[in-house]
């Protein structure tokens, strides 16, 4: 009882009131020296305790359905409980996430590895034709090389026209395969709200529990769990605003050469 | 010189892979945890490691305190690409014997960077 004399406003006025009658009562009787009307005075005291106990554990009972309710599973069909899980969606839709993203990178990684060496190759023969134009200039070239040259520059146009569109054509592919940040972004702002939604509805699951501790006057022993960052914990967000996480590569080097590095 | 690449998602292998490939390191292979890494780089004659840290599996961080513990690979060259932040893990890292730190996201430079410091003190 003495959890509930600490926080009384949590407790019916009805309860308290009664508490407060039969506890002057109880020491009444004691001080008399009549012991067994004490002891009925005690039983009664637990039945109070007993009642409101009971009343708050069926209004915790009701709102318990209601939040379950609300998470739109159904407990009692099994087939329901999977197609309604608004959570399984939502692990469904991260998914969905991953694999358009994932798809996205590749596709983009394709025409980048495709365009690259078309650029790189463009660039050499570009040098290379700028050298014998060069000597072409300095008259230093005889007719044959001249015909070859005169070759090579023909293919070369060619060459570059084919490749320019191909390198273009990946560059507007690249820019439609970024279309994916819509769907997931909407995605990922429902699965949000989901979570959100979810946070609320634990945390009315967590009033009505320390109800129930407050009613029964039971202690729990929380350990702080300290979670190791040796196994990696991922991206932090909102690194500026914090001391413990770097903002940057800048910081990482700053840090190390701090270290001797 | 051959280079393992370390990293449980395929997309950031093939971007380390294409910009090392860039810098002129075209002999490279990939693991996607530090259990699959670890047998290759015992056998593998690897001449550089690069891994991300947050791997299912074993860990970079496990991964880098396995290679020092070898005496076959304790002097490998280790370069660290990971999202992982925290003040405490980078000097962690530095402690178990780390030779380079990028954090994601990178550029090209910085990764370039990381890698010539890292070839300039062995040499």
């Amino acid at each position: 009882m003495s959890d509930s004399k600490k926080n009384p406003q949590d407790l019916d006025p009805e309860v308290t009131e009664k508490l407060r009658e039969q506890a002057n009562a109880l020491a009444e009787q004691v001080n008399a020296g009549n012991y067994a009307g004490a002891m009925t005075l005690i039983n009664d005291l637990s039945e109070v305790r007993d009642q409101s106990l009971y009343r708050e554990v069926g209004r915790l009972t009701r709102s318990l359905h209601e939040a379950i309710r609300n998470f739109q599973i159904d407990p009692r069909n099994a087939e329901q409980q999977e197609a309604l899980s608004k959570m399984t969606d939502a692990s469904d839709r991260l998914e969905y996430v991953v694999k358009m993203t994932g798809q996205a990178a590749n596709r983009t990684m394709d025409l980048v590895e495709d365009a690259m060496p078309k650029a790189h190759a463009m660039r050499d023969e570009a040098a290379r034709l700028r050298d014998e134009w060069q000597r072409l200039r300095r008259r230093e070239m005889q007719p044959a090389e001249f015909r070859d040259l005169y070759g090579r520059i023909d293919t070369f146009f060619i060459t570059l026209n084919r490749d320019a569109d191909t390198i273009y054509g990946n560059l507007s592919e690249i820019l439609l395969a970024q279309d994916f940040q819509d769907l997931t972004g909407q995605v990922i702002q429902k699965v949000t709200a989901l979570v959100k939604e979810v946070e609320e509805h634990l945390l009315s699951l967590v009033v009505m529990a320390s109800h129930v501790d407050q009613l029964t006057g039971t202690v729990h022993e929380i350990e702080s769990k300290e979670v190791s960052a040796e196994q990696g914990v991922g991206p932090q967000m909102k690194a500026e605003e914090r001391e413990d996480v770097v903002s940057g590569q800048d910081d990482v080097d700053d840090l190390l050469s701090s270290l001797g590095f | 010189m051959k280079i393992l690449i370390v990293d449980d998602f395929s997309t950031m292998r093939r971007i380390i892979k294409n910009l090392l490939r860039d810098l002129g390191f075209t002999n490279t292979d990939e693991a996607d945890d530090g259990n699959t890494a670890l047998p290759m780089l015992r056998s593998g004659k690897y001449d550089f490691l690069v891994t991300d840290w947050n791997m299912p599996g074993m860990s970079g961080f496990d991964l880098l305190k396995a290679v020092r513990a070898d005496d076959n690979l304790k002097t490998l060259p280790v370069l660290m690409v990971t999202a992982e932040a925290k003040r405490d893990q980078i000097v962690a890292a530095a402690q178990a014997g780390v030779n380079g730190y990028v954090v994601k996201p990178f550029t090209a430079a910085v990764l370039k960077e990381k890698i010539e410091k890292i070839f300039e003190r062995i040499q």
